[in-house]
């Protein structure tokens, strides 16, 4: 059973890569046959979820592993389970959806492979047991979700809104890759299960502070919450599959996941408890708030997602056993009728070919199943009973009610959303469905019935779980109660009813449906109060400050490129010559005081002293003649008056490779000098003057560098070594002979191969000439 | 003696890096030769430079007093540089009159933008 979850999870990805072929054979039944593999993973995890004891987790190894310490091990809770359900479960309904909605798109192949290794990595994010494999998958969600969302990459908006998903998401991943390297370093291991075990939190730890704010970073950017929502409604330029995948438990959700798994850590501190509560309150108010300005279905849904995930964030910031238990029943809740609701706004786009709800109308009598699909998902929304939605938002208010100190904010806010969302629903649902006599019927593309029963399954099926799991949420008790043992909740065990008495909470729900009604109502001057308000304040529109910043940020870069690398290769010199003058120099001067060696250390030589002066001089010539011959025999000078020291020094061996060396040299460069143009003075009388100050520089500071070292007398020169085994165990008497072809052979066998490189190198320049030549005097016969 | 030898090789790196800042390539070459001569310099002269036999070890013993022969190691060493360089200089003069054929250009600064724009 356990190895058939994990080989599940890898065959997830394996069917991703197997998806171009797949659908080479299957063709357009492609998502058909996909959906089998969630639909097996569905299948397991439920039955894992019959097995799991209220306290009990189950920890899934694999002989996997990605470096030391970096395993892929399955964790199995209750946490993972509800967050593995959903994502298995819709993602099945998703596939067979997109089965007939892609069927007229082209590369297919491409969009199965991006969404079924998104779902992969999704599901490995969730149960994996390290903080580390959590952030790799939380990686490979957002680099598919960057291909899913621009899917259709001939259109400019699409990818647009891919760049900016993909750049707010991926800001998110380093925050997080950072945030788990430090927490890492300071608990001594990225294991989710020892986290958990060894109950750990970080609160007391100096560098909790970064780590909260790197981990809050990454959650609220994936979850797209204020200031960073916007890439969120961007991303609806996905195909509507995508989105009710991503909106519904996935994706942004990953960041509700984050914060609740790292929750025992290092949640509950007043830092977390305030930052999640006004990100998450403001999110959940806006998004409620500008969904009623909306026309177009999508972006309706878009925008109550935003809000739905601001309720989520605010929950697990208020951190009591009640509000993390609304949360998570909360996003169970969200899953179901927003996955059902997305998919529906693309059947009606299919249908109709328009999303804007306010071009449509009487669509309850041509699309009867819809409407009803729609009447039940969007009851769930407005969190009215018998659906799941009604228990959700009771748990909310509870919740909401019991906090001691910011409740007369955080409950305001709260019922306002609600009351927005009550009131989006009505409107939504009246607009689409219902008749209006001086309108003309609409004309549909299909009839309901002429849609394959696969397209339909996902709302109803959807909506029914959320009917079900309304009317006996008990079986949902298990799961949350589990996952909120492992959140730092004291008990194991919940209840979980529809009705719970004639109390405050059940006042203050109706008073948001009675209010929602009456906001519904008065929809034309509030819309266009909220459409003014949209325009107010896009003003400031987040999305264009977003575009503009990257632009400079590349502006920025490409100058600074630009200044850096100037393609002058004496610039390049000089700025290292310079840097290593004034760094080095800078440093042999601190070490210690300038402490040169006593000139009579050993005495003058007159004609040691006489040959420098020679190849000195020789040397000055060669650097501003103007002939290239005589430079080039000065050159040679130089050669060899350096081969003339290293004889009088005793390096016999030394001195006959300079002379070999150098004629061969002058040799060759005479022969070559003849093709070579004059010497001209290239540079300006200025530029030569700064360039022999600085050679002047570089030169005092080399012979500093050597008097310093005063020749690097070391104590004990290895050298010994050589002169004493020359002989007996090289055989040879010549030492440095010794050392080439014996002690230090390999050296010499890299010299020799650089050799045969040049060679061939050399070689084939004068050959490619010689091919030249003769297509020229061909070219000239 | 060692002041004379540690301006002497201040020079040639001077004279170098002089030669290797210019934007006519015959002389950059010139300069990476100056420059790599200096440098092997550098090296013999860190053994010390004390003047002493040649390192041998002389026949009928089976070694030498490392005092009485100039240090074997960095000759070894430099010996190896001083070839490498030789291909490398070689393969640069090749190089140089390849390019000089195709460009038909000496200045460097006109070969900056050869893989972009």
């Amino acid at each position: 059973m356990d190895n058939l979850l994990s080989l599940l999870i890898a065959l997830i990805f394996l069917a991703g890569f197997a998806t171009p072929l797949i659908h080479k054979l299957a063709g357009k039944k492609t998502g058909l046959l996909l959906a089998i593999v969630p639909l097996s993973l569905f299948i397991v995890l439920l039955l894992e979820l019959l097995q799991l004891a209220p306290r009990e987790s189950a920890l899934l190894q694999t002989s996997v592993s990605l470096l030391p310490g970096m395993d892929f091990a399955f964790r199995i809770d209750g946490l993972s389970l509800i967050f593995g359900l959903l994502i298995s479960g819709i993602g099945t309904l998703v596939l067979l959806y997109a089965a007939f909605y892609m069927a007229k798109y082209e590369r297919q192949a491409h969009f199965f492979t991006y969404l079924t290794l998104f779902m992969g990595a999704m599901i490995g994010l969730v149960f994996s047991d390290n903080l580390m494999v959590l952030f790799i998958f939380w990686e490979i969600t957002s680099v598919t979700s960057f291909f899913l969302i621009g899917f259709d990459h001939h259109v400019d908006k699409s990818r647009q809104a891919a760049l900016q998903a993909l750049l707010i998401t991926g800001f998110g991943g380093l925050c997080l890759l950072f945030a788990v390297i430090l927490t890492g370093n300071i608990t001594g291991t990225y294991v989710i299960s020892e986290l958990l075990q060894q109950s750990i939190h970080l609160g007391n730890h100096p560098q909790y502070y970064l780590i909260l704010a790197l981990i809050i970073l990454g959650a609220i950017t994936k979850s797209a919450q204020f200031p960073f929502h916007f890439w969120l409604p961007g991303a609806m330029q996905a195909p509507t599959p995508v989105s009710a995948y991503l909106h519904s438990a996935t994706m942004v959700n990953a960041g509700v996941f984050l914060l609740m798994r790292i929750y025992p850590i290092m949640g509950g501190t007043m830092p977390w408890k305030y930052a999640l509560m006004i990100t998450g309150g403001i999110t959940m108010f806006l998004g409620a708030f500008f969904s009623m300005g909306q026309r177009d279905f999508k972006r309706i849904l878009a925008f109550t997602t935003i809000s739905a995930l601001g309720t989520m964030i605010l929950l697990i910031g208020i951190d009591t056993t009640s509000s993390l238990k609304a949360a998570l029943v909360f996003f169970i809740v969200h899953g179901l009728y927003k996955g059902g609701l997305f998919m529906i706004a693309g059947i009606i786009d299919k249908t109709t070919g328009t999303r804007d709800i306010y071009d449509l109308h009487g669509l309850g009598r041509q699309l009867p199943l819809t409407a009803a699909v729609t009447l039940l998902a969007l009851v769930s929304m407005a969190g009215l009973p018998p659906m799941l939605g009604f228990l959700g938002k009771e748990l909310i208010y509870e919740a909401k009610m019991q906090l001691p100190d910011v409740a007369w904010l955080v409950l305001p806010l709260s019922v306002g959303a609600n009351i927005m969302m009550v009131a989006i629903s009505i409107t939504v649902y009246y607009e689409l469905f219902f008749r209006r006599k001086n309108k003309a019927a609409i004309t549909l593309k299909y009839r309901e019935r002429e849609l394959p029963f696969y397209f339909l399954a996902g709302p109803v099926l959807l909506a029914a779980a959320g009917l079900f799991l309304g009317i006996s949420p008990a079986f949902l008790e298990l799961p949350v109660g589990n996952g909120l043992f492992f959140m730092g909740a004291l008990t194991g065990s919940i209840q979980l009813s529809l009705w719970h008495g004639f109390n405050e909470v059940l006042r203050l729900s109706i008073f948001t449906v009675l209010s929602g009604i009456s906001v519904f109502m008065l929809r034309a001057p509030i819309t266009r109060f909220i459409q003014k308000m949209v325009r107010w304040f896009d003003q400031w529109p987040l999305p264009t400050l977003f575009t503009q910043l990257i632009n400079k940020y590349l502006t920025a870069a490409a100058k600074n490129t630009n200044l850096l690398q100037h393609g002058y290769h004496r610039f390049y010199l000089l700025t290292f010559f310079l840097a290593v003058i004034a760094l080095m120099g800078l440093q042999i001067f601190r070490i210690t005081e300038i402490d040169l060696p006593e000139l009579a250390a050993s005495p003058l030589k007159i004609h040691v002293a006489l040959l420098l002066l020679v190849t000195a001089g020789a040397v000055i010539y060669a650097v501003f003649s103007s002939s290239r011959l005589s430079a080039i025999l000065a050159m040679g000078v130089v050669g060899y008056g350096i081969a003339l020291l290293y004889l009088y020094y005793g390096a016999i061996d030394l001195a006959i490779t300079q002379f070999l060396a150098e004629t061969v040299l002058m040799v060759l460069f005479v022969m070559v000098i003849y093709y070579l143009p004059a010497f001209a003075v290239l540079s300006s009388r200025k530029s030569r003057l700064r360039d022999g100050l600085i050679s002047l520089g570089v030169g005092t500071f080399i012979t500093l560098v050597v008097l310093k070292a005063k020749f690097l007398n070391l104590e004990t020169p290895i050298s010994e070594y050589f002169a004493a085994r020359a002989y007996t165990e090289g055989h040879g008497r010549n030492i440095v002979n010794v050392i080439l072809v014996d002690f230090r052979a390999l050296d010499t066998m890299g010299e020799v191969t650089v050799l045969i490189l040049a060679a061939a190198g050399v070689y084939s320049l004068f050959r490619f000439q010689i091919k030249t030549l003769k297509k020229k005097k061909q070219n000239k016969a | 003696m060692e002041y004379i030898i540690a301006i002497f090789i201040g020079l040639l790196y001077a004279c170098g890096v002089y030669l290797v800042l210019r934007r006519s390539i015959v002389k950059v070459i010139l300069g990476v030769f100056v420059l790599s001569n200096a440098t092997n310099l550098i090296i013999f002269l860190s053994g010390g430079i004390t003047r002493g036999g040649a390192a041998f070890i002389p026949e009928g013993a089976e070694t030498v007093d490392p005092a009485t022969i100039s240090d074997p190691l960095p000759q070894a060493l430099i010996l190896t540089a001083i070839v490498i360089s030789l291909g490398i200089s070689a393969y640069i003069l090749a190089l140089k009159y390849r390019y000089f054929d195709v460009t038909g250009t000496h200045d460097l600064d006109q070969l900056k933008n050869t893989d972009q724009r």
